[in-house]
Formats: C-alpha cells, sequence, structure tokens
C-alpha cells in the first residue's frame, strides 16, 4: 500500500548529494515505498533544497527499527551535549 | 503481426499549454491501433513506468506514458522528481486531467491512430486513470489499485487530493479495475462502494479481486509482486483493451 504519510519541516545545515555538498532548507520523512531498499516499506528522509532543484537531495530509506535506532541515536547524542554548545 | 518497435522521449503539450515531456513507444506494423495512455505510480516516471509502455507497444498498440512531474524538476531523476512531487503535494486534479488530454490528443495525431483511446494507471495512477475517465471522453479506463477514490486520505497529509466516486456518473467508458484482497489502499470495502456507484449509475465496469495480493503487485521488483495475480490481470487487459480498443 502507498501510506503517502509525509512530514515536513524547515531545517538548517548541509548535506552532501550527487553533486556534492549544499545547505539543506528542508526535510520530508515519510513511511512508503522505497526506490532502492528491498522492503516493501521504509521509513524515508529526504534532505533537499528546492530552490536548488529536485536534484539537490540526500536520501534515506531505512527499514523502521533502523530508522527508530537512528532517531534515538540523534536524541541520544545531542542529550549529551554540553549546555553551552548547544 | 511485426515485432518492431521505436520508444524514445518525445515533448507533448500538456495542462494550460505547458510543454511536458512523455515516453512514446510505437510498434511499427503500421497497422492502424488503439492508443494507451499510461499514468506512472507515485514513484514517478521510472523505468518500470517506460517498461510498460514498451509492454503496450510489443502488444501493437501506440502508447505514452507522460512525465507527471515534469514540472517540479525538469531534467531530475524520477526519484528525485518524485520527491519533489511529494514535497509540493502531489499533482492536481486539474492539471493530471489537462496533461492525459494533451496525451490522448498526441496520440490521436498518428497517422497509425484508429482514434481510440485508454488510459491505464498504477496505484496513484489507479485513481488519475479513473479522473480522466470522468473527465474525458475516451474508450477505455484500467485503474489498478488506485487509493482514494472513495475514501479521503488520512488527516494531516500534504497531499492535495479527494474522494472522488462521486464522478462515477460521468464515466465515459467502460473500466476494468484490478484489485488485491489484502490492500488497505483501496481497501476491499472501497472497491465495493466504487462498485455499487458504478453500478447505481449504469456503467459498464470489470472488477477483478486477487487473493493473496496486497498493493503494487503487478510491480516485479518489489517483494508485493504476486505473479498469478499479475498474470491474470495482465490478460484480463488485453482481453480488455481487445474489445474496447478495436474498430471492429
Amino acid at each position: 500500500m502507498c501510506t503517502y504519510q509525509t512530514t515536513t519541516l524547515n531545517v538548517e545545515g548541509s548535506g552532501k548529494g550527487a553533486e556534492g555538498w549544499f545547505p539543506v532548507s528542508d526535510a520530508t520523512v515519510y513511511f512508503d515505498h522505497p526506490v532502492h531498499a528491498t522492503a516493501d516499506h521504509t521509513l524515508n528522509v529526504d534532505l533537499i533544497n528546492p530552490s536548488r532543484g529536485a536534484s539537490a537531495r540526500v536520501a534515506l530509506e531505512l527499514d523502521p527499527s533502523s530508522a527508530r535506532a537512528l532517531a534515538e541515536a540523534i536524541l541520544r547524542t545531542l542529550d549529551t551535549i554540553p549546555a553551552g554548545l548547544r | 503481426m511485426s515485432d518492431a518497435m521505436r520508444a524514445e522521449t518525445v515533448q507533448i503539450t500538456g495542462y494550460q499549454g505547458d510543454p511536458i515531456e512523455a515516453y512514446l513507444a510505437q510498434s511499427l506494423d503500421g497497422t492502424p491501433t488503439g492508443g494507451v495512455v499510461v499514468i506512472h505510480h507515485m514513484p514517478g516516471y521510472d523505468e518500470a513506468a517506460k517498461e510498460i509502455t514498451r509492454r503496450f507497444a510489443a502488444y501493437g498498440y501506440l502508447a505514452i506514458c507522460p512525465n507527471l512531474y515534469f514540472r517540479e524538476a525538469p531534467g531530475a531523476s524520477p526519484d528525485d522528481a518524485a520527491a519533489a512531487a511529494r514535497a509540493g503535494g502531489g499533482v492536481p486534479d486539474d492539471r493530471l486531467v489537462g496533461d492525459i488530454d494533451g496525451a490522448a490528443s498526441y496520440l490521436r495525431s498518428f497517422g497509425s491512430s484508429n482514434g481510440k483511446i485508454a488510459t491505464i494507471g498504477y496505484c496513484s495512477g489507479g485513481r488519475q486513470s479513473f479522473l480522466a475517465a470522468c473527465s474525458l471522453s475516451i474508450d477505455a479506463a484500467v485503474d489498478c489499485y488506485g487509493a482514494f477514490v472513495v475514501a479521503p486520505p488520512p488527516e494531516g497529509l500534504p497531499i492535495s487530493v479527494e474522494p472522488i466516486v462521486h464522478l462515477a456518473k460521468n464515466l465515459s467508458c467502460p473500466l476494468l479495475g484490478l484489485f488485491g484482497a489484502e490492500d488497505q489502499y483501496p481497501s476491499p470495502d472501497e472497491v465495493a462502494v466504487l462498485e455499487q456507484a458504478l453500478t447505481d449509475a449504469g456503467k459498464e465496469y470489470e472488477f477483478h479481486m486477487y487473493e493473496g495480493a496486497g498493493h503494487a503487485f503487478f510491480n516485479t521488483d518489489r517483494t508485493s509482486y504476486r505473479p498469478e495475480a499479475a498474470r491474470d490481470g495482465w490478460q484480463r487487459i488485453w482481453e480488455f483493451f481487445g474489445r474496447t480498443l478495436s474498430t471492429n
């Protein structure tokens, strides 16, 4: 099935795409059919910069448990940052 | 019948006169034949969509697949274009109808066209095939597991589609529907609602619901592929087009 479930948010930072580094301005997160992964559905993240065209994109397709582990690792890492660096 | 074929990227005129990219495949047999507009799935104008388009040409039809995401991402790879279209809320219905109309007109302009046109769509394209058949004067339509014909998308999603089952009364041609019994988008209950709407409107339709198959059972490079359902589905399509796109 197509879930179509999509979350979009603004982000600030950089990503490395097919043509090198670029500033990312937006992210979309959705659970749907992957393009490359073999599972029927994956948690997909696109870090994009629409002002630079559709190819300015860093894409991830992760199985649900991997995506959750990654999210928890990100939060755990952020929680350990000294207050002065946040 | 000759099995020679030509396939290439072309430019057609879409909604509001916009030039858009399309993939054309045509049998070189020379016998007047029907045209098939292939509506790609949500992952976009990709290798699978082009392969399906060539398959129709291999069976003697004129076939074309318009790139519905061309405006968002001209020249981009299919997956990047699909991501851009998704982030933008998907393809608006009026634009879709205009692009399919442009593709149909393009096919009708060929000397090898017999003037008859069908649409076929997969996944989101299934809904769009039904929408096109309710909005344009065509000769046949195939809906392969199109979601959101009957039920709206879950709340909070950025895609801009509404249920269109109320358009059944405007259906201009016979409709072939191919669905998986284990699919939830559309669920068998939703398919039953569409079937009832078509019956109430006095429309000609033929639905097949495959046990053991879910969404995207035609898709050979996914684990959702169900060869028995796909094989029977393709046979139904050939019989349906043989009946509806023939001038005999």
